[in-house]
């Protein structure tokens, strides 16, 4: 992997210039990705911003309008049927048969990749005791969870041993123990060697397990990296001081001599490195006189991030 | 890929989309043959213990002397194929609106399977109910003169009929927003066009223009076709004439269907 510096010089996927529009609606507007095998790469961004568009254009469900998309070494204009062959793909939406039983289900899929018999028997077995899905192999899937219906869809998804998946918000709508094991079967995955590409809505989702992270905002990348890299990026977290009059605000400023103020709002905004120390630095050195009315912790999220980033395209618009 | 492997791959996966549509069948038996069976026996007993006193005597006015179910039942054997487009266009639609057919879409699966295997399963269900609805015929008094022969061809043309039938019932469920959508649309295949042909009456009893439409639609020499084999009449062309109509009814909705399914979604 990756991560290990081991050698990969290999593209699993590589897009230049893809665009993508629904008449007036310009969803894709210029994407550029290149993902490394083994790596494990996150599309971040809100909704609308293009990210199922992106993973439907790469597994072949949609045309592009335009652009050049190379897939584990396929063009997707020419050759779409071999991309097929190497991909495993889970969409935003349940793609289980629902009249089947999970076993049944996973039988389907090895018939259609053409497992041999005797394999497709044993993988199945694997992939229902892997994903904790025994005991629910032999009821439909109506009778599932959430959790456990998007685990089968993903282990369907594994029936052909794919070296490419694609996971498209793989965890939303889940339960906070449901997107747990989730994660850890992404991170079980990566540990394989498999290259996964997954779109998120949340930061720390994307922080969790990805080591590159593309954020997508209205149709175009707006900042690309490793996950420190893109911290680095991020407005830094804040301690939030807010006053009952304009004196304590003066007295407030004049103790710590740092930080930003808002006279119309009363707020003083005091860089904040994280932890305790940080914060009773501050307290400190405000002493007992200052009147705080009050007080919170600001940490980046993802609506920070998508502010700081697009609040001035001219300067974060790369490549 | 070279030809021969292509071809194979789209019979196993053809192979592999019957069996899954026939395990839909088998899950949904209630759902899909009591009414594929119900309702053309409800027809038939309607038309024959209620309707048929004076139809008959009207038909034996005509000139006719078999008794009026030995008329009937042909008819309501058309209309129990006409009544398989339901559970086909349903299960079509199923699958389009679900999300199955996006990850079928996404895998290296012959294009044309899902297809396939709907409707060969479709053909083989209209096969059972319509060999049902026979048998409850043949309970309530009928008495076809058919030889082994004829048989066949009875046999032959219902398999064609319901094979065309089949394909178009496809293309309709491809197409449709719903499920309920997709059940509505076939409700012309199932009643109108069987009403506006000789399936209860001879077309030449209707009004003019009715019964032009009834002579020129296909469900006529379909219908004719299998009621000269069943009272042992001679067939003349009519059975040339079904074949005519389902081959190209079946070609339709193949084009239709395969169209639509190739044009995707959204």
């Amino acid at each position: 992997m990756n991560a290990l510096g081991q050698l990969d010089t290999r593209t699993a996927v590589a897009v230049t210039g893809l665009r993508k529009a629904y008449g007036e609606k310009v969803v894709l507007d210029g994407v550029d990705l290149s993902i490394g095998e083994g790596d494990v790469f996150a599309l971040l961004g809100p909704n609308g911003a293009g990210k199922t568009t992106i993973v439907r254009i790469l597994s072949t469900l949609i045309p592009a309008d335009a652009g050049k998309v190379t897939v584990m070494g396929h063009d997707l204009r020419t050759n779409a049927g071999g991309i097929r062959a190497e991909i495993g793909v889970t969409g935003q939406f349940s793609a289980i048969d629902n009249l089947l039983t999970g076993e049944e289900n996973l039988i389907l899929m090895g018939r259609l990749l053409h497992v041999p018999a005797v394999e497709r028997r044993t993988r199945a077995a694997q992939l229902l005791e892997r994903f904790d899905l025994v005991e629910a192999a032999s009821h439909v899937p109506a009778t599932y969870s959430g959790g456990m219906k998007r685990r089968l869809d993903i282990a369907m998804t594994l029936m052909g041993r794919p070296r490419l998946i694609f996971l498209d918000e793989p965890t939303t709508g889940l339960d906070p123990r449901s997107r747990h094991t989730m994660w850890q079967l992404i991170r079980d995955l990566a540990a394989e060697g498999v290259t996964i590409l997954l779109t998120t809505q949340y930061l720390e989702e994307a922080d969790q397990l990805a080591n590159r992270i593309a954020m997508l905002d209205r149709g175009r990348i707006v900042a690309e990296g490793t996950p420190e890299e893109l911290k680095r990026r991020m407005p830094g977290a804040h301690i939030r001081l807010r006053f009952a009059d304009a004196a304590s605000l003066d007295a407030a400023a004049r103790a710590l001599g740092e930080g930003t103020r808002d006279d119309g709002d009363l707020v003083l905004r005091i860089p904040h490195e994280g932890g305790i120390q940080s914060l009773r630095k501050v307290l400190s050195r405000l002493g007992d006189d200052v009147a705080v009315e009050d007080l919170s912790i600001h940490t980046p999220d993802l609506d920070d991030v998508f502010f700081a980033l697009t609040a001035n395209p001219s300067k974060e618009q790369t490549r | 890929m070279t030809a021969p492997t292509a071809l194979i791959n789209v019979a196993e996966d053809s192979v592999t989309m019957f069996g899954r549509e026939l395990m839909h069948t088998l899950r949904l038996f209630k759902l899909l043959f009591v009414g594929a069976i119900l309702v053309p026996v409800v027809m038939l007993l309607l038309f024959d213990y209620i309707l048929g006193g004076p139809i008959g005597a009207g038909l034996g006015g005509a000139g006719r002397a078999e008794p009026y179910i030995d008329f009937l039942v042909p008819g309501i054997l058309m209309m129990t194929v006409a009544a398989g487009t339901a559970a086909t266009a349903i299960n079509v639609c199923t699958d389009m609106t679900g999300g199955i057919v996006e990850r079928f879409r996404t895998m290296a699966v012959s294009r044309g399977a899902l297809l396939f295997g709907h409707v060969g399963v479709s053909v083989l269900r209209t096969f059972v109910t319509a060999a049902a609805v026979i048998g409850v015929a043949l309970l309530v008094g009928f008495r076809p003169k058919a030889s082994a022969w004829d048989w066949m061809g009875v046999v032959g043309i219902v398999v064609a009929f319901s094979f065309a039938l089949a394909w178009l019932s496809a293309a309709l469920g491809m197409v449709a927003k719903s499920v309920a959508g997709a059940n509505a649309s076939t409700l012309p295949i199932q009643f109108l066009l069987p009403f506006l042909s000789s399936t209860f009456v001879p077309a030449d009893s209707m009004p003019s223009g009715v019964r032009w439409f009834a002579l020129h639609q296909p469900f006529t020499p379909v219908v004719e076709s299998l009621r000269a084999l069943l009272t042992g009449a001679p067939v003349r062309n009519s059975a040339y004439l079904a074949l005519g109509w389902c081959a190209v009814i079946a070609l339709l909705g193949y084009v239709w269907a395969r169209v639509a399914f190739s044009r995707g979604t959204r």
